[in-house]
């Protein structure tokens, strides 16, 4: 016969590994399927601050990878696969990946968020040749040159305001008249003697040989558009939730991400939403892994009723 | 096979007039997914000996970064006879990488 987990994780980020902690650790066989590599998001970031235990900070990467070596040591297994196609509607649960079929009794769903793209024709193809999501990693390359940052948001304001203190001159291109990032930005973006802004403006096209040359952007309020020369673009739009495989199964909001409430119930039973991938009011490492815990509780209860 | 440092004094020899086809990970120690993509690196260096797997660090190797116009870390390269012949950039799964051997 084959195997049945009694859970299967999907998606090796924060979220992801403290379910797999407490499941595990509840005597329950677990298996986190990851893609790429533990830590999720926060592999991009060099320094966390705000989760708890670490007075010095922590690296993103570090601390990803200690949760998951916290979930192995009690029996937690990861395997390294893309989950292509899922079936949660069964009461044994299916997931395809490139290297098989597995089976599951229930499944805890943490699958992320990923930066929002524009859209636009050449955008990928040109993904670090000028393109870049990611100012604290990217931004080092273009010290003394000019950068174009996309948005209003607080990471947009970050990174404009970190691109500022490297870069010869940072554009902010902005779709609104005022910034949506709070106020502790507003004053030293708007003080910072290299840093311009476009407001009202959207960007139509990214002008490019084999690398960034500039772009071309569009005002709304005055209906024009033009050209500006920049050497990168860092587009600071916001992320997206990764849930198009539970699309048509689970209830998923028009945002995009997968209604549960704090219990991390979704729409079906026995499948577990935790994460920024839930519908949640705030997204942060520590409410990631306190859904972990919360999908653990259910996740079990679930598995004594079936049993 | 170990992973090979690579730094301009032996980038000619080892990569341009190496007779495998050479993988080489661009990375820098600030890096975030750089860490994420070094073990499957490491990986690939121990199960592949047919591949030479390289490893520059764009800080200490400046000039081979911008050689090869690296805007971005992690980014991978391959090169076969001296030519690059395929490019990836950012965080990839260890299948997607060994796709572009």
């Amino acid at each position: 016969m084959e195997k049945i987990y009694d859970v299967i994780v999907i998606g090796g980020g924060p979220a992801g590994y403290t379910s797999a902690i407490y499941t595990s650790r509840a005597g329950f066989d677990t298996l986190v399927l990851e893609k790429v590599s533990a830590g999720g998001q926060m592999t991009q970031t060099p320094q966390i601050d705000n989760y708890p235990g670490f007075p010095e900070s922590v690296d993103g990467y570090a601390l990803g990878s200690k949760m998951q070596q916290g979930a192995e040591r009690f029996g937690t297994k990861t395997m390294q696969s893309e989950v292509i196609e899922v079936n949660l509607k069964d009461k044994i649960k299916t997931i395809k990946t490139p290297d098989g079929v597995l089976l599951a009794h229930s499944v805890i769903i943490a699958t992320g968020a990923e930066h929002k793209h524009l859209g636009l024709e050449n955008e990928e193809k040109l993904i670090g040749k000028g393109v870049g999501y990611c100012a604290a990693c990217d931004g080092i390359f273009y010290k003394g040159k000019t950068v174009t940052v996309i948005g209003g948001g607080n990471s947009a304001a970050a990174d404009a305001l970190f691109l500022s203190k490297i870069c010869e001159k940072v554009i902010v291109v902005h779709r609104r008249d005022t910034l949506r990032a709070e106020k502790v930005y507003h004053e030293p973006l708007l003080k910072a003697q290299n840093v311009e802004f476009e407001w009202n403006s959207t960007v139509c096209e990214i002008l490019a040989d084999n690398k960034v040359m500039g772009i071309k952007i569009k005002n709304s309020a005055q209906g024009t558009e033009k050209e500006i020369h920049t050497d990168g673009v860092f587009i600071s739009i916001g992320r997206a939730p990764q849930t198009e495989l539970f699309r048509g199964q689970l209830d998923i909001d028009k945002n995009g991400y997968i209604i549960a409430d704090e219990t991390t119930k979704t729409s079906i039973s026995g499948v577990f939403a935790v994460g920024d991938v839930r519908t949640k009011p705030v997204r942060q490492i520590v409410t990631a892994t306190a859904d972990g815990a919360c999908a653990s509780h259910f996740a079990e209860e679930y598995l004594a009723t079936i049993q | 096979m170990s992973v090979l440092l690579v730094n301009k004094n032996n980038f000619q020899k080892e990569v341009l007039e190496s007779d495998r086809p050479v993988l080489i990970d661009f990375w820098a120690s600030w890096c975030g997914p750089c860490k994420a993509i070094s073990p499957m690196i490491d990986e690939i260096s121990e199960e592949h000996p047919e591949i030479k797997v390289c490893k520059i660090n764009i800080d200490e190797e400046q000039e081979l970064a911008t050689q090869f116009d690296i805007m971005s870390v992690p980014t991978l390269l391959v090169i076969k006879d001296g030519k690059v012949v395929n490019q990836s950039v950012g965080l990839k799964p260890k299948n997607q990488i060994l796709q572009m051997l």
